[in-house]
């Protein structure tokens, strides 16, 4: 484009756009983009703490981190979280959301939530708003080990004798997924409740007309037709399983133990920059993070697409 | 952002016949309201356990009823923990942080997205995929090279390096979201503007941002959220030894393991408490709005 050719309307355009492109572009770029594109760099290099003097070392990271029992620890406790939390939150949620949108039975005809459904889809939705650390410490004392932990507590009435939730190596992942779940279920019953809401009533009066029962109505009905929102929701549980950074940070003990029972990548990588400066390390982690999310969010794309329902 | 779709014709009004699993039913819908009732509790009882223990001693709180009452209801603890843990200022310091940082965001995110979505020019593809590909990569990826370059522009342990790194993390959703939005919007209104020589500028501020309201408002409150319950990168951007400018989220991770708690548990969930108050007022004032903007990124 030749500027002698511009019009005044097309320069002012040009320098419109610019304008809008700047700010946000420039801010993008130098605390986004470029941390991300150094971090490939840094990966490749023996880089520790902030000092400018460091080696590339060519793959050395990563044969290094293949041959770190802690590294595999983690991505094990990823593939547990990710196979359990994402399938007991949708499975719960959509439960809750039948009830609260179709579950109350028919009044003339039409089908309507339980009685209260408002209001529990205010309570459930509560605890997605606070932050996670928030969730972390409250559960501190919800899961002390001792009698006056406020579950061993309501257990101990059922003769139940005091767990530690968290100090078991082989129970405390688990918990830490029950918390995630806690937090996640109620973010999901009123993302399937707008879904349930999105589909025209009639379809569901016409199937309880023809005598379908819940179960039916559920199954047959109501499944295949949120089925694309309880796709959206897996890929998005599945990805909060590839963190759960704050939760085992501020829950667990010793930060990813007993024993390095629930640590995860993130965690690894927060402790190899913060605690022993190794950022070359910490990168080549961040680079098998990356590659694990987009791993997972390629295949689930891949195996869920289905027909969408037209109605 | 789904409308009701009101059914074409009327439904007809009758009674539904009467089924045979007419009781099976009526357990079932016993069961369903147990099951509905467990879980409110789940979900209250550590809020309500967190609040009530802010008035209780130490003794009661590991006696042998941990769920009793407080045996009286005095604020002492409220005092202490608001002068021991501090956590006034870091609610004031993470105000001052999400104000700035979702106030620019919404800016210079539905500044690139109205360009973005409204302009045709060379390059507005590739933009628009640098900025919707930042929504695929975790933020641990670049933790310690972001930490390189907020200290090598001179911000590390500042509030401007935190709010200009909130911004840069929120931009890929905001932009992303809101380009989808600014295209469902008409074009008309903007073009007859533009005939009667309304300049770029002016179309997008005075036209185009207010008709575009709806979804400005769900993604500020959920930038709103997100960056107040942000806790990665503050407690990356903020070392230990900036603790005047930590946000609440650290504050609150510090508290349940700094010394000072550890012969003063009310005082701990008192800290916490005043931690979750603020939340849980605006969440009840606004949760239809709140829900809404947090489920909006989703359903789409």
């Amino acid at each position: 484009m030749r500027l002698g050719r511009l019009t005044p309307g097309a320069v002012r355009k040009w320098g419109f756009i610019a304008s809008f492109l700047a700010a946000p572009l420039a801010i993008y770029i130098i605390f986004f983009v470029s941390p991300n594109l150094q971090a490939l760099q840094l990966a490749l290099t023996n880089s520790r703490g902030i000092s400018p003097d460091f080696q590339y070392v060519g793959l050395d990271n990563f044969t290094r981190l293949f041959g770190d029992e802690v590294f595999w620890a983690a991505v094990r406790h990823h593939g547990l979280i990710l196979l359990v939390m994402p399938l007991v939150t949708i499975v719960i949620a959509l439960f809750f959301s039948f009830l609260l949108n179709l579950g109350g039975g028919q009044k003339n005809g039409q089908l309507r939530g339980v009685w209260g459904s408002s209001f529990y889809k205010v309570v459930f939705f509560f605890p997605q708003v606070l932050a996670v650390v928030i969730v972390g410490v409250l559960f501190q004392a919800v899961l002390n080990p001792q009698r006056s932990g406020i579950l061993n507590s309501v257990l101990s009435w059922f003769g139940v004798d005091p767990v530690g939730w968290l100090i078991k190596p082989d129970l405390a992942l688990w918990t830490i997924i029950g918390v995630m779940v806690w937090q996640g279920v109620g973010f999901y019953v009123v993302l399937f409740s707008a879904g349930m809401a999105g589909v025209p009533k009639e379809i569901f009066e016409a199937a309880a007309l023809d005598g379908a029962n819940r179960f039916t109505l559920f199954f047959k009905i109501t499944l295949p037709l949120v089925w694309n929102t309880v796709q959206v929701g897996w890929v998005y549980l599945g990805i909060a399983a590839f963190d759960a950074f704050a939760l085992v940070q501020v829950l667990s003990i010793d930060r990813g133990g007993p024993d390095n029972a629930t640590t995860v990548l993130p965690l690894e990588i927060f402790r190899q920059t913060f605690t022993y400066y190794r950022f070359g390390y910490a990168s080549a982690m961040g680079v098998a993070l990356v590659f694990l999310v987009l791993t997972f969010a390629a295949l689930t794309l891949r195996v869920t697409r289905r027909e969408r329902i037209e109605y | 952002m789904k409308t009701e779709t009101a059914p074409a014709v009327a439904p007809v009004r009758r009674e539904v016949r009467p089924r045979a699993g007419k009781q099976s039913a009526g357990l079932l819908g016993g069961v369903s309201h147990l099951m509905l009732l467990l879980w409110t509790i789940l979900t209250v009882t550590p809020i309500v356990y967190t609040f009530l223990n802010s008035f209780k001693t130490n003794t009661e709180i590991f006696g042998d009823s941990p769920l009793a009452l407080p045996q009286s209801w005095g604020w002492g603890a409220w005092g202490r923990a608001w002068e021991t843990s501090r956590i006034g200022e870091y609610l004031i310091n993470t105000v001052i942080v999400v104000a700035f940082s979702t106030f620019f965001t919404m800016l210079l995110g539905s500044m690139a997205a109205y360009v973005l979505s409204r302009y045709t020019f060379r390059g507005n593809r590739i933009v628009y995929t640098l900025f919707v590909s930042g929504l695929s990569i975790p933020p641990f990826l670049a933790l310690s090279a972001l930490y390189k370059v907020v200290d090598n522009v001179g911000l590390l342990g500042t509030h401007t390096g935190v709010v200009l790194v909130y911004i840069a993390y929120s931009l890929p959703f905001t932009v992303f979201f809101l380009t989808a939005f600014f295209k469902t919007l008409p074009t008309t209104v903007a073009e007859a503007a533009m005939m009667d020589g309304c300049g770029h500028a002016r179309t997008f501020f005075q036209i185009m941002l207010p008709m575009a309201r709806p979804g400005l408002i769900s993604i500020t409150i959920f930038n709103v959220i997100g960056q107040w319950n942000q806790y990665l990168l503050p407690i990356a951007l903020l070392p230990g030894d900036k603790q005047d400018k930590w946000l609440i989220t650290q504050g609150i991770a510090n508290i349940s393991t700094s010394a000072g708690y550890e012969a003063d548990w009310a005082g701990l969930f008192a800290a916490l408490s005043m931690a979750i108050i603020p939340i849980l007022i605006v969440y009840i004032i606004f949760q239809r709005q709140i829900q809404t903007g947090l489920t909006a990124g989703v359903g789409k």
